[in-house]
């Protein structure tokens, strides 16, 4: 499972790490290009439209998964440099407590200089995504605890 | 050896581009290559310096003030108004109505000719290739009265099947509402002969000139078109203005649009009477500024002449499509033989979105994603296209960058 012994921050400082390595904007984007390339595919049952994440100028689906107190997230897109975008939010996202992801303050796409892409003006999704991931976290957190 | 030039010829890009300050910013450390005119143009500093003048040196309420100050703000849009009457060659300047763009034109057609004069199963002819702008008003209208929507089908270089609208064309027709230019596939439709199709059998054409104005010469009384819409920022002028052409005997029939100061004579709680034209469309204070500066945007496009525009235009227009058919896996979408400058393709395998994000990374602005025409896009089963669309003050050396960023992006993604 991903992020067993990294925190949210620790992950995120990695990223940060690894992108200080980039001179200039193309070399990140082919990075980001590359990790949009080798995310994997969705399963097909997956695609549906009450998957879909609105708000997006590309067609994202998403699904959350909720084992032992962490949630697991899944998800692609027909347009590679939000696939890849979306590959690092799972990479520091999925396997963490719904606490953590809820209260992530993600700076780390402040830092890589992907900021651009949280403006509403972009409607490529990313801040929908973000937000559909905290809901994700969110709606778990509530279903756990009525549960309790 | 006389050497002669033709005056009428010369188009001096280099000049015309000194005009608009917007132009010499650099985005992405990159000199900015606005590519995305079919949305919105850029201003030319005249534009920019009437908006201050207004605001520095006469801004008042108009029509209703006795002073010097409404007096001349009165003026000045008054006079914004025989400029559009001149622009339309419209039989009248009270045919000319300020709107907020074209969008509310048609809105304002629908819920005024619209609510009076459209019964259950009456029919309203548009077509394929409409913005959301001419689409969405009539099917608010259709769902109220019970009426009946039609559309004109297009074919594959995207070109109205004119046989399939005289298919559509019946007594029932009481509305074509047919955009002039596609925003999205640059085509240029048959008007002219759409509106004496129509006419023949009883039917109302309004015409969505939101496209074309900047581009062709509009004549409303040689198309006989009975409403004709614009909007003054993708001619060169602010955004928040437009204009609603309008016959006559339409205009005068209608019922008011909204109701408030400037579109009555005289109010009793038991009786209200309407202004003449064109005030009773103009509820309350208008967009004084915006509409001001609207003239000199459109003396600003006639001083550099139309003509000239336009021969440049197809020239980069021809360029660019030459260039762009030679990259591999790319597809032109929309190939009608008239077109106004406005190139829609798609990539293999590559999603628009893609395209977009990395041209700006190197400061190249084009539009992606279903251009608000999301039928058109089904019809031709994509999800959407990257747009470059050019005005007065584009370039074959910007063109040159945007190959040469597609190529770029292309190696990247593919």
């Amino acid at each position: 499972m991903m992020n067993d012994h990294k925190t949210i921050e620790e992950t995120e400082q990695e990223i940060i790490e690894e992108f200080s390595l980039f001179d200039s904007w193309d070399d990140k984007y082919e990075y980001i290009i590359d990790l949009g390339k080798k995310l994997l595919p969705l399963d097909d049952q997956y695609k549906k439209d009450e998957n879909k994440v609105k708000g997006c100028q590309s067609t994202v689906w998403l699904v959350a998964d909720y084992k032992d107190g962490r949630i697991y997230y899944k998800a692609e897109s027909d347009a590679v440099i939000v696939k890849g975008l979306i590959s690092m939010l799972i990479r520091v996202l999925s396997g963490q407590t719904p606490d953590d992801i809820v209260n992530a303050k993600l700076d780390f796409i402040r830092e890589i200089g992907m900021m651009s892409h949280l403006a509403q003006t972009r409607s490529n999704g990313l801040l929908a995504m973000v937000k559909q991931m905290k809901n994700y976290a969110l709606a778990f957190k509530l279903k756990h605890e009525t549960a309790n | 050896m006389v050497e002669t030039i033709d005056i009428n010829k010369i188009f001096d890009v280099a000049a015309v581009r000194k005009n608009f300050p917007a132009l010499d910013r650099e985005v992405k450390g990159k000199p900015l290559v606005y590519f995305d005119n079919a949305a919105t143009t850029q201003k030319p500093q005249v534009v920019i310096d009437a908006l201050v003048n207004y605001y520095s040196n006469y801004n008042a309420n108009i029509h209703r003030g006795i002073h010097t100050l409404a007096e001349e703000a009165t003026a000045a849009f008054e006079a914004t108004r025989d400029t559009a009457q001149k622009f339309l060659n419209a039989e009248t300047r009270e045919q000319i109505i300020f709107t907020g763009g074209t969008t509310e034109g048609i809105n304002l057609v629908a819920q005024t000719w619209g609510r009076q004069n459209i019964k259950a199963g009456d029919e309203i002819i548009i077509s394929n290739m409409e913005h959301h702008s001419n689409i969405v008003p009539w099917y608010i209208l259709a769902q109220e009265k019970g009426a009946v929507l039609k559309v004109i089908p297009i074919n594959e270089n995207g070109e109205l099947i004119m046989e399939e609208f005289e298919k559509l064309l019946s007594e029932k027709t009481k509305l074509v509402s047919i955009v002039h230019v596609s925003n999205a596939l640059g085509t240029i439709n048959p008007v002219k002969t759409i509106i004496e199709k129509a006419h023949a059998v009883g039917a109302v054409v309004l015409v969505d000139g939101a496209q074309s104005s900047v581009h062709l010469d509009i004549d409303v009384q040689d198309l006989d078109c009975d409403f004709f819409v614009l909007s003054s920022h993708k001619v060169y002028g602010p955004t928040g203005v437009g204009v609603l052409y309008g016959k006559k005997n339409l205009l005068e029939s209608m019922p008011p649009y909204q109701g408030g100061g400037e579109m009555i004579r005289e109010v009793y709680f038991d009786n209200i009477t309407y202004n003449d034209l064109p005030y009773k469309y103009e509820a309350g204070t208008p967009n004084i500024a915006d509409t001001v500066a609207f003239k000199a945007a459109l003396d600003f496009t006639k001083a550099i002449g139309k003509e000239k525009i336009r021969r440049h235009e197809n020239e980069l227009l021809h360029y660019a499509t030459e260039l762009l058919e030679q990259i591999e896996g790319l597809r032109i979408i929309g190939k009608a033989k008239n077109k106004i400058s406005v190139i829609s393709f798609v990539v293999d395998k590559v999603h628009p979105q893609d395209l977009g994000i990395l041209l700006d990374n190197r400061g190249i602005a084009v539009r992606t994603g279903h251009h608000c025409a999301q039928p058109l896009m089904d019809c031709y089963r994509i999800p959407g296209t990257t747009r470059a669309s050019f005005a007065m003050y584009n370039t074959k050396q910007e063109i040159d960058a945007l190959i040469a960023g597609l190529h770029k992006a292309i190696k990247m993604l593919a």
